[in-house]
């Protein structure tokens, strides 16, 4: 049950690099975890449109994990490289072409862009500070589009944007079928990506940075140059999660900048536990899940809801979801 | 660095000069002066408080000197980063545990000499095609008795495997000079032997400087000894000529014996 948790201990690895190769071996959770996310182009063929939307927010919170659930990292501003990522992808597809793949490629570059030059100021801070200023940074951009409404179309949205079908075969439609297919295969590829990152060696040193920053200049490691490396990869990944949402709605709103999204992404991570690769994708379904759910009941108080839910998975589960399932499993399979 | 610099002697691995640190009023460096020959096997001794610590802060780059210079190998390195020092091989290890809880022995040591490697920044593969890298750290992990241990989580080890991980980690930078603060802290008097034993057994190429309390330790490894009061060289010598030094006994093994 507990996706990508390495057992604590290794019985009789046969060799030391034999026991770190079967750390990154798939498992078959991990095999069933990605068949079930087909299940819904059949069984909830009118909640795609849903299921595009958590692929998204899952692509996201991966994005954010990886900054904070490996390397440490706090952020409550991410959205901003989301909201580059959406604006880029947008502006790109009204005024160059609609192709997808070369729109999320050029979105993807600029958010990575976005991300290195602020990974100048990130890596020089840490914990408080650093919320701070990222949040910072993610008003700045926030109001920055708004005011730019010549460009952006500011408060009323990025419209008029044309999006062809994907690879000249599958027309983005009302149903949300392209959408899911195509936001589910993005995030494959990035989680792919990702799953080979956190397996590295610098994988490996982003882990050290979270477990011991004092320790790692002591072993000659420049945490720094790590963070700012790691800061821009996130970056890239926010802004593909921003292109992929604005190429399957055909709008970018300003919320793609807010700070709700930067708060939302983050109350997904912990959700689902961060850290743990599959965290943040749990977490996104569990969140917007609940979202649709609880809003049917009572649309204004849905923020309750989730504040209930946080606050008691939290208390009761300081590693999220995911990383309670992982110790009663544990627990389970001592006996 | 001015240029009136006397040529350093390339056998001294290790050197300071008019090393000077204060904190507001207190001075916890107060023109320290030493050369540390190549092969050493130094012991830094002196009250709590007198600037031990401070001292392999300021050798390491983890604090900033007021005043006074750090040679390492005859090169100045008082302007580099604690990292880049490490890079040009002086390693230090820590009084209290600073290691990386969540991450087993080999996983802590196989970063350390990835980071060495150059190898750390390296995110497109996997870090298991790293053979030589993980084997160098199994090596390591293995001459320090710490090899049946090796995939337990640092948090899990017994205070004394991680008194000897700590060593591990810093042997990964491949040092020339390695500062030890305390290596025996915290562990049991009978057990210390265990760690110095592993300390003495190092190369005779490298450079050692221990910060140790237990005498009888001191005059077993140390081959010269620095006495060091109130951030400044109190008295400096071999064992034998530190045991004979009227004021060394006076204010640090006189009050130690009540103490």
């Amino acid at each position: 049950m507990a996706l990508q948790d390495a057992p604590m201990t290794t019985p009789q690895a046969s060799s030391p690099q034999a026991y770190l190769q079967g750390l990154s071996r798939w498992r078959t959770i991990e095999i069933i975890f990605w068949l079930a996310t087909l299940l819904p182009f059949w069984l909830f063929p009118n909640y795609l449109s849903l299921a595009s939307q958590i692929a998204v927010a899952a692509l996201f919170a991966l994005s954010l994990d990886l900054i904070l659930g490996y390397a440490g990292v706090v952020s409550l501003g991410h959205a901003a490289f989301f909201g580059v990522g959406a604006y880029t992808a947008g502006l790109f597809a009204k005024f160059v072409w609609g192709e997808v793949f070369t729109g999320l490629i050029v979105a993807t570059i600029m958010a990575a862009l976005v991300g290195y030059a602020a990974s100048f100021i990130v890596a020089r801070f840490r914990h408080l500070t650093l919320i701070m200023i990222t949040l910072g940074m993610g008003l700045l951009l926030h109001e920055a589009a708004n005011s730019a409404g010549w460009l952006t179309g500011g408060s009323d949205g990025l419209q008029g944007i044309e999006v062809w079908k994907v690879a000249g075969l599958f027309k983005f439609d009302l149903y949300g079928t392209t959408a899911y297919g195509y936001s589910l295969a993005v995030l494959f590829v990035v989680f792919l990506f990702t799953r080979r990152l956190i397996n590295s060696p610098f994988g490996l040193a982003l882990r050290g940075i979270r477990e011991n920053f004092v320790r790692m200049p002591a072993i000659g490691a420049d945490s720094r140059a790590h963070i700012r490396k790691v800061y821009t990869i996130s970056a890239a990944m926010a802004g593909i999660a921003g292109a992929v949402i604005a190429q399957t709605t055909e709008t970018v709103s300003l919320e793609a900048l807010s700070f709700e999204r930067s708060a939302d992404v983050l109350v997904m991570l912990v959700l689902g536990g961060a850290g743990r690769l599959y965290g943040g994708l749990v977490g996104a379904a569990i969140f917007l899940v609940a979202r649709d759910q609880f809003s049917g009941i009572a649309p204004q108080f849905w923020y309750f809801w989730i504040g209930v839910l946080l606050v008691v998975v939290v208390m009761l589960l300081p590693n999220g979801i995911l990383g309670g399932l992982s110790k009663i499993t544990a627990r389970w399979s001592r006996k | 660095m001015s240029a009136v610099v006397t040529p350093v002697k390339t056998s001294i691995a290790l050197q300071t000069r008019g090393l000077s640190k204060s904190f507001g009023s207190l001075t916890v460096a107060n023109d320290i002066a030493l050369n540390l020959p190549v092969g050493a096997r130094y012991a830094l001794i002196g009250p709590n408080g007198a600037g031990k610590t401070t001292l392999i802060n300021l050798m390491t780059g983890m604090l900033a000197p007021d005043k006074g210079q750090i040679f390492l190998g005859g090169d100045d390195v008082t302007a580099l980063t604690p990292q880049a020092r490490v890079k040009r091989g002086l390693a230090r290890t820590f009084q209290i545990n600073t290691l990386f809880a969540g991450l087993n022995a080999l996983e802590a040591v196989t970063l350390a000499v990835a980071e060495r490697r150059g190898i750390a920044d390296r995110f497109w593969q996997n870090i298991a095609v790293n053979k030589e890298a993980i084997e160098e750290a199994y090596e390591i992990l293995v001459k320090l008795k710490l090899g049946d241990a090796c995939y337990q989580q640092t948090r899990e080890l017994p205070y004394g495997r991680q008194r000897l991980l700590e060593i591990a980690l810093a042997l990964a930078t491949k040092p020339k000079v390695l500062l030890l603060d305390e290596p025996a802290a915290g562990v049991p008097q009978d057990e210390s032997g265990d760690i110095f034993e592993v300390v003495a057994s190092l190369s005779d190429d490298l450079t050692l400087l221990f910060i140790e309390h237990d005498m009888h330790v001191v005059f077993r490894f140390a081959t010269h000894i620095i006495v060091l009061v109130s951030g400044a060289v109190f008295a400096e010598g071999s064992p034998s000529e530190i045991a004979a030094d009227q004021g060394v006994r006076e204010v640090y093994l006189g009050a130690r014996k009540h103490g």
